[in-house]
């Protein structure tokens, strides 16, 4: 079986997600595809899995043009997606699991257990995976659930097995068991499109592979006729132009310093500082621990251990509420989430942290309060029509504003600002760049969490690059490249 | 402003919210006082006034629970308890006055128990309140034995028949009571750094949380005093009727939280005014009034009492899609 995907094109309003797609995969292969968030890649997989109709475009069945309908017409052609996400029901049995939905029945909705039983067995016999099939599914590790996942998905005589970031959940022994799998899988004809962004294991287990970047696949490779730095600049290979405000930072002293922070698996031995008037990225894949470092820091979660000097001094944060009296101010990446009171008025948003300090007699102070909200507003140029208007009915960068604002009027001195620009248009991106180079000129020190890499190489002093809560490498960005930056971020190592 | 916000603007559940239970309370008033001019006396008033005291009392503290998103079952488990409390410590010679503030601290205690289990154990608030309110209820039960509390020293004490019974230039002293604690806690919740804080936690914990509210004091303070001011509710009807009863309260919080819902308060938390909780209680107690008056069967007067919670809940259903 040959699938093909020719001049596949998709668009969400004006946005244009997928442009030129080309790819194809062949029975008994494994089919990596690698591509930076947002380059396209589960849109594009969305559309051969029947989830989502493509614009422009078509996709041929060993040469025949196929549209599918829908998931279910996908799965009738042999194509399985294994979400990153797994869709398993803990509580239930590996064999309900296994027949969720499509149960198999004796007669008068009675269920043949047994038939479904052995029939599961099978399945698992096939990855040679010895599991009960009563066991609970909860109380399997990942890697177990995921091969149940697998198990299930081959029950659909499935010819075309799709894996987003299979391995981003499992240790390294699970990892072992699970490129067995593939291997045999590969063996019995299975062709595996193997999405992840992880170099090595791209290049121990693919034959062949494709890099996407901004809607259009840039190049497909034979493994072993590639290397990573290759990989590394198709995936960020683009011009940046000067869309960034220029940076002249003046450092003072420093600010904010961490020693050995640990929480659990998700990050390990952290250790940083920054300073007053820098602008300090973080930057790294999705899931690399760089925002839970942060909640950490703030107090938003707990660390296991570490240490925690502001201004050189050592202290204690166990809740935001102590991190704020040390003058640290989070934005958080989900504005809507714990960012913002969407039905609060702007006031109440913006309030706050400071409203303790608007007090008379023990009641608030009104106009103190308002001035004060009106001067923030003012100053950060959101665009409402007063203060009073529901946090809610503004667009995406005003909202930001809004949240920006409550952290600059709560007087912080460091500012951790976790994606900052996502989801806010180009104008008002602009705007928050100025107003972060207004701060650092005042001396704040300012940590950015972002995903963009342009972000982070146009709009920052120094890069500090997370790999599976571990810091990686710390680079000054006027040394830093994307090709640099993305090989600490994939785990490997510069070698000047 | 585009036409689908001008739209929202207008829609039913929003008006509600703003003035429709001023609107409802006028409809009824009018209503009634035409099928029945009796309603308009001033004594008939007076009744009123003190029949919704108790209730609005209580009501004052649902109002805090219900802002943030919490609900407060064992209010009237607590009115029981601290009335009996305190008319055991009347009975064994203390002092009235000293045996309301101990029976006022007891049911602060009370609800700061609520409090701790909601905010540090994690416990959903209808059931952590659910459960306390057996606590509470079987607690009076074995404090008075399961017989009403009462004897000489209570009946003829005048400071403690005062607070339920006595008049004040015309007007039953728990009335005083209950303005002045509507204006505390009116206060309380719209002048105060407390009352936003309650608002924020109501509007999104998570955001409040990371804006350094202390997330878990509001909650506690929040419960305490809503047990306080049921304990208050409690001295009043122990003092009303001179004695205690074991089952005193009973369905108390049903009527507290129709106050607050009728009153325009999201059940979702973070929306709703005091004003509007005090015009709910009114709502409730003309309801009750007018009902007795035009001489309709206690059992129809359950039935349209159901039914204007239920038109309450429903707009504010109707708002909260808005």
């Amino acid at each position: 079986m040959e699938i093909e995907m020719k001049h596949i094109s998709k668009s969400f309003g004006n946005n244009k997600v997928l442009r030129d797609i080309n790819f194809s995969i062949h029975s008994g292969e494994v089919h990596a595809l690698m591509g930076e968030n947002g380059a396209g890649k589960s849109t594009m997989m969305n559309i051969l899995t029947g989830l989502l109709n493509a614009d422009g475009g078509e996709i041929t069945v060993d040469g025949k043009k196929t549209t599918f309908k829908n998931a279910l017409d996908a799965e009738q052609h042999g194509i399985a997606f294994i979400h990153q996400e797994m869709n398993n029901f803990a509580d239930m049995s590996v064999v309900e699991n296994m027949f969720l939905n499509r149960e198999l029945k004796k007669g008068f909705g009675v269920l043949d257990t047994k038939a479904m039983k052995e029939q599961a067995k099978t399945a698992l016999d096939r990855l040679g995976v010895d599991i009960s099939v009563d066991t609970l599914v909860g109380s399997l590790s990942v890697g177990r659930q995921q091969t149940i996942e697998i198990a299930k998905s081959l029950m659909n005589k499935t010819q075309v097995l799709i894996m987003d970031e299979p391995t981003a959940a499992l240790s390294e022994n699970e990892i072992a068991k699970l490129f067995k799998i593939i291997d045999s899988l590969r063996e019995q004809g299975v062709a595996i499109i193997y999405i992840s962004h992880r170099m090595e294991e791209i290049f121990e287990i693919s034959n062949r592979l494709t890099v996407m970047r901004d809607g259009l696949t840039i190049n497909t490779y034979e493994t072993s006729e590639t290397d990573v730095k290759q990989i590394v600049h198709d995936m960020v290979g683009r011009d940046m132009g000067d869309f960034y405000p220029e940076r002249k930072p003046e450092f003072g002293k420093e600010l904010l310093s961490v020693k050995g922070l640990n929480s659990g698996d998700t990050f390990k031995d952290i250790d940083f500082s920054v300073k007053s008037g820098e602008i300090l990225a973080f930057s790294g894949l999705m899931g690399a621990g760089r925002t839970e470092i942060m909640r950490g820091i703030f107090g938003v979660d707990k660390l296991d251990s570490g240490e925690i000097f502001v201004d050189g001094e050592k202290v204690e944060i166990k809740t935001p509420e102590q991190a704020i009296k040390h003058n640290i101010g989070f934005l958080t990446e989900n504005r809507k989430d714990e960012g913002l009171i969407l039905d609060g008025t702007l006031s109440e948003n913006i309030d706050l942290p400071s409203i303790d300090g608007f007090t008379k007699k023990g009641f608030i102070d009104e106009k103190a309060d308002k001035d004060f909200v009106d001067m923030l507003m003012k100053r950060l140029g959101v665009k409402a029509q007063s203060s009073q208007d529901l946090a809610s009915s503004l667009s995406g960068g005003n909202q930001q504003k809004v949240v920006l604002a409550k952290w600059v009027g709560s007087g912080a001195q460091i500012l951790i600002l976790d994606e900052p620009t996502r989801g806010v248009d180009v104008g008002a991106k602009r705007e928050i760049y100025d107003l972060m180079n207004e701060l650092t000129d005042r001396g704040t020190a300012i940590i950015m969490v972002s995903s963009d890499l342009d972000e982070v190489l146009g709009f920052s002093d120094n890069i500090v690059v997370v790999y599976e809560g571990k810091i990686q490498g710390e680079i000054a960005t006027k040394d830093a490249t994307q090709d640099k930056v993305m090989t600490l971020a994939t785990g490997g190592e510069i070698n000047e | 402003m585009n036409n689908a916000e001008t739209k929202k603007k207008f829609s039913i559940g929003n008006f509600y919210s703003k003035l429709g239970p001023l609107v409802a309370l006028l409809v009824l008033v009018i209503f009634v006082s035409v099928l029945n001019s009796s309603f308009l006396n001033i004594n008939n008033i007076m009744n009123l006034l003190q029949q919704i005291s108790i209730n609005a009392l209580i009501a004052f503290g649902m109002q805090f629970v219900i802002l943030t998103a919490g609900i407060d079952l064992s209010v009237g488990s607590i009115l029981a308890l601290s009335g009996a409390f305190m008319a055991q410590l009347i009975l064994m010679g203390c002092p009235p006055i000293f045996a309301f503030a101990i029976g006022m601290i007891t049911g602060a205690i009370f609800g700061a128990v609520n409090g701790v289990l909601i905010a540090y154990g994690k416990a959903a608030p209808f059931i952590a309140t659910l459960a306390t309110s057996a606590i509470f209820r079987g607690a009076t039960y074995v404090l008075t034995n399961g017989n009403p509390i009462t004897g000489k020293t209570m009946n003829n004490d005048f400071s403690f028949l005062f607070l339920g019974q006595g008049y004040l230039f015309g007007v039953p002293f728990q009335v005083y009571v209950m303005v002045v604690l509507y204006a505390l806690a009116y206060l309380l919740l719209h002048k105060t750094t407390f009352g936003r804080k309650t608002y924020a936690v109501g509007g999104n914990e998570k955001a409040a949380f990371v804006a350094g509210v202390n997330t878990k004091k509001i909650t506690i303070w929040i419960y305490i005093i809503a047990g306080f001011l049921s304990s208050v509710a409690g001295m009043i009807l122990t003092s009303q009727l001179s004695s205690a009863q074991p089952d005193a309260g009973t369905g108390y919080e049903m009527d507290a939280i129709a106050a607050v819902v009728l009153g325009g308060t999201s059940l979702a938390g973070g929306k709703g005014k005091m004003f509007g909780t005090l015009i709910g209680a009114l709502i409730i107690g003309v309801l009750n009034n007018g009902m007795n008056l035009l001489g309709i069967s206690s059992f129809y007067q359950q039935i349209v009492k159901g039914i204007v919670i239920l038109i309450a809940v429903l707009l504010d259903r109707k708002q909260a899609k808005a």
